[in-house]
């Protein structure tokens, strides 16, 4: 905003991307460091500090793409970028919340600025509608929430995570019903969030409505700020009072991974393609929530990577693909390999990686997923898991066949060095994660 | 340690060819296999010499979820991972008088197809047995896509799919077996040794088949195979005929039998008699074959049915066998698919019917091609009679019946190769105006090796059977 006043909007990237990489060294000076802050609003932990990180990270490399995404629409780039950084923002609380009410308002920041975000192409209809249709349903979610959040206040008599715990554990076997209404509608605006079956109907339109660079940021920093909250909430305090909480996780996990899979198939638009593959990540992810009580954040974040990258990855080779061929369908990227091999065996790894194959972090990703899962003795779960990975191949593999086995079409591609900087360091540490992996795992 | 440059030499050669272009790749590629062949070489007397001592490499890889890397050798994956190292420069070489679409790619996804078949062969940790199980899947699959025959999207994603799937069963047979086991180890050693409880092996015994029948194929698993076979460019068919199929027969020995043995005597009546039954099965289509690559492909499916049969049948002459066989046949149908290559190449002509007389204008072409057929129908003096000898033998310490329906292969095998032999090459020329100059240097040079190998093999195959019997006595016992 400064800038703008002052007139300086071509600084506003480079300045933003210089104080989100101090943030980033702070936020990793706070390591081990167990802090909580305001009256135990904001807990500092390992947890919060190494997701945090991440999504830093995230942001950074989506701001790094923006350059040149917004480079027509220089106009409105400072109110773009607040707008995201805010998003940031409220993924930050949502990481590090110990008390409901921070939980909520993380989530509503967030949400609040995702909802002008994919309705920010302001002529372009599907963007209306995709900011109208997440706007609506997001703000009947977060109707749940809250509602769940008071029922659970009434029934315990505070928003604090540790005392909620603290109750469930003293009233076992006469915990009251308003406490487990209000979980079943936290979980359900939970799953929301992360996009999960049966409520993953908003997710499709407005990954395909929003501008690409939005549909990559809520694919990878929102997916994995909604998914560290629900783990952290349901880590420390629902798993401690039933076993139905599991089941309803249970059922959800297999429907996930089984509507995200087979809708995946008949896909033709490719960030509606991403969009059923991020409800598919979903079901893998919850099966680390189903098996929260093993402790299984190490693997949350190392999934939460491993799917980031490779998403990231293969926005920033569609992002300008899409510009340069004026569509989003899997077929602007016909014969890509004759014209710019690199770019294809790029996209490439970044399909295979979000495929789960070896040696990208995405397999030892899963692999990880399923080991715990298994470990909790999630057997049929698993194995839904398994055969739902067979199905995933076939549409990561339909963008390889489209740039490798059809006609190439006229679609001239520009190299911009942001985009490529951002598409090999993220294949990089994919690479590197997926053969190297033990600090990621360990981080915990 | 030596496992690891065994490993390194094809890797670094792979990355280092996408820096090259045109002739540049070819002549390097040709040099680091011949490189790797040496090296292969030394590896062996070094094992015959000091044992499997200087090839163990374990390090652990990640602490929580329990992971190592283990590398080692013994009898069974030194002859394996020679198999390979010696087919690849006959594989680059046969390619040599055709002109590639950017060779610098072609070839190095072949060499990393060497570094992941390597792998394979040598990782004694389940999970690294794993990864380089896929990671020779993706090399393969772009040599066949990108350099592939009509409709190769759809028969390459196929074969990939559906070997995908095999593995993923694969993948949680370990992930279960890793869970189950008290040390949370997957090394080969750990698991062989504390086998899961025989209440599971039942079902596991079929997640580990499954994957291991997909590769081979072993009959009904195979519908992937004659389309892939067909489709790919015929070096990504040596390849996949040649090693990788073995990649599933080797795995048999090494991980079915030895982890699941309760589950493996369980199934292992009606395993052999898939086998056999595919055989004679595999066999009959072939007769009906029009196509030739596909009536190799067919044929290929009868002859690992035998080196399958024999490995379940579970004896030591079965084993060692398959083992001889496996080796052969890699050998052989190299040859074979060369030949159908340059036949194809020369005729344009995919069919057994309607060429003829080849003899007549490329006798040299006609010899060697002779050899490989025999060698393949299994004539004594050949290779190929040494293997199938054994397993049939090995099949029939088994079963007496079994043993006749597998001893069809033979009878049925030089029915339908003769018969295509005779078509093709004898006679007179059915062809107008056929041009079909004889053998061009490199390819004379591949075929005369393989036919060396052919009568060496066929004469003296004590070298492969020292190697590998001390470890099938104790796999057998």
């Amino acid at each position: 905003m400064v800038a703008e006043i002052l007139n300086l909007r071509k600084l506003i990237v480079p300045v933003l991307v210089i104080g989100l990489a101090v943030i980033f060294g702070l936020n990793l000076n706070d390591w081990n460091s167990n802090q909580s802050y305001f009256n135990n609003m904001v807990k500092v932990d390992n947890f919060s500090v190494a997701f945090s990180g991440l999504a830093i990270f995230v942001t950074l490399l989506v701001f790094i793409l923006s350059t040149d995404f917004y480079a027509n629409d220089q106009a409105h780039i400072s109110d773009y970028m607040s707008i995201l950084t805010f998003v940031l923002v409220g993924a930050l609380m949502m990481f590090s919340f110990s008390n409901l009410t921070m939980l909520f308002l993380g989530i509503e920041t967030l949400s609040i600025a995702l909802y002008i975000m994919a309705g920010s192409k302001r002529f372009d209809l599907r963007s209306n509608e995709a900011g109208f249709k997440y706007f609506l349903l997001g703000s009947f979610a977060s109707a749940f929430l809250l509602f769940g959040i008071a029922l659970i206040f009434g029934a315990t008599g505070t928003f604090d995570l540790n005392k909620i715990a603290e109750y469930t554990l003293q009233n076992q076997g006469h915990i009251s019903p308003l406490f487990y209404t209000g979980m079943v509608l936290m979980v359900f605006a939970m799953l929301f969030k992360v996009s999960a079956a049966p409520f993953h109907f908003w997710a499709p339109d407005v990954y395909e409505g929003s501008p690409a660079l939005v549909t990559a940021f809520m694919s990878t920093l929102v997916k994995i700020a909604a998914f560290a909250a629900f783990y952290k909430l349901m880590s420390s305090t629902f798993f401690y009072t039933s076993e139905k909480a599991a089941l309803i996780l249970n059922v959800t996990a297999i429907l996930t991974l089984a509507v995200g899979n087979l809708m995946a198939l008949a896909q033709t638009n490719f960030k509606r393609l991403l969009a059923y593959s991020g409800i598919s990540h979903a079901g893998y992810m919850m099966l680390l929530i189903l098996s929260a009580k093993d402790q299984t954040a190490g693997a949350l974040f190392y999934y939460s990577l491993a799917y980031a990258l490779s998403t990231l990855a293969a926005f920033a080779i569609a992002i300008p693909i899409f510009k340069a061929a004026n569509s989003e369908e899997i077929d602007s990227f016909n014969g890509l390999a004759k014209k710019n091999p690199l770019a294809a065996a790029a996209m490439s790894m970044a399909m295979l990686g979000l495929a789960g194959i070896p040696p990208f972090a995405g397999f030892l990703g899963k692999y990880y997923i399923f080991t715990e899962a298994l470990h909790s003795d999630y057997f049929k779960t698993t194995l839904v898991a398994i055969f739902a990975s067979m199905i995933g191949v076939y549409y990561y593999f339909k963008v390889i066949i489209a740039m490798y086995g059809k006609p190439a079409n006229e679609v001239k591609l520009e190299n911009s060095i942001n985009y490529q900087l951002v598409l090999w360091v993220c294949l990089a540490l994919s690479l590197f994660f997926g053969l190297y992996p033990s600090p990621i795992l360990n981080i915990f | 340690m030596l496992s690891l440059i065994l490993l390194a030499i094809p890797l670094a050669a792979s990355l280092l060819l996408l820096f090259t272009r045109g002739g540049l790749s070819r002549n390097l590629a040709l040099v680091f296999t011949l490189v790797q062949l040496g090296f292969t070489a030394y590896a062996y007397s070094v094992f015959k010499a000091e044992g499997a001592l200087p090839f163990d490499f374990l390090r652990n890889w990640s602490a929580k979820p329990f992971l190592n890397v283990h590398f080692s050798m013994d009898g069974i994956s030194l002859l394996m991972v020679i198999l390979s190292n010696l087919l690849l420069p006959l594989i680059v070489l046969s390619g040599y008088n055709r002109s590639i679409e950017r060779p610098h790619i072609f070839y190095s996804l072949m060499l990393f197809m060497q570094f992941a078949l390597n792998g394979v062969f040598m990782a004694f940790d389940g999970f690294i047995y794993y990864i380089f199980w896929e990671l020779a899947l993706i090399p393969i699959y772009f040599i066949s896509f990108n350099w592939g025959g009509e409709n190769r999207a759809q028969i390459t994603l196929k074969f990939f799919i559906y070997t995908l799937a095999g593995s993923l069963l694969m993948l949680f047979g370990f992930l279960f077996l890793y869970n189950g086991s008290p040390a949370h180890s997957l090394d080969w050693m750990s698991l062989k040794s504390n086998p899961s409880c025989s209440c599971n092996q039942s079902w596991l015994f079929w997640l580990f088949f499954i994957a291991f029948a997909i590769k081979i194929p072993i009959v009904p698993f195979h519908t992937w195979q004659p389309d892939t076979y067909k489709t790919a460019p015929t070096q990504g068919t040596m390849l996949l005929s040649g090693i990788m199929l073995k990649m599933g027969t080797y795995s048999l020995i090494r991980w079915l039998i030895p982890i699941v043995p309760a589950g493996f005597a369980e199934w292992q009546p009606l395993v052999i008699s898939i086998s056999v039954a595919g055989i004679v099965y595999a066999s009959i289509i072939a007769i009906m074959q029009r196509d030739l690559k596909r009536l190799f492909a067919y044929s290929s499916i009868a002859h690992v049915g035998l080196i399958s049969a024999g490995i379940f049948a579970m004896n030591l002459s079965g084993m060692q066998g398959s083992l001889v066989q496996m080796f052969s046949h890699g050998i052989n149908v190299v040859g074979l698919f060369l030949c159908a290559d340059i036949i194809f190449n020369r005729t344009q002509n995919p069919n057994v019917e309607g060429i003829g007389g080849i003899r007549l204008v490329a006798p040299q072409f006609a010899t060697w091609f002779m050899v490989v057929v025999l060698a393949s129908v299994a004539l004594p003096l050949t290779n190929g009679f040494v293997g199938e000898f054994m397993l049939l033998f090995g099949v029939y310490q088994y079963n007496t019946w079994l043993s006749f329906f597998a001893g069809l292969t033979v009878i049925l095998g030089a029915v339908y190769m003769l018969r295509m032999y005779q078509k093709v090459v004898l006679g007179k020329s059915v062809m107008e105006n056929m041009v079909f100059p004889d053998l061009y240097w490199n390819e004379k040079l591949v075929l005369i090796t393989i036919a060396i190998l052919i009568f060496v093999l066929g004469v003296y195959p004590a070298p492969i059977i020292e190697l590998t019997e001390p470890v099938l006595k104790t796999l057998t016992k």
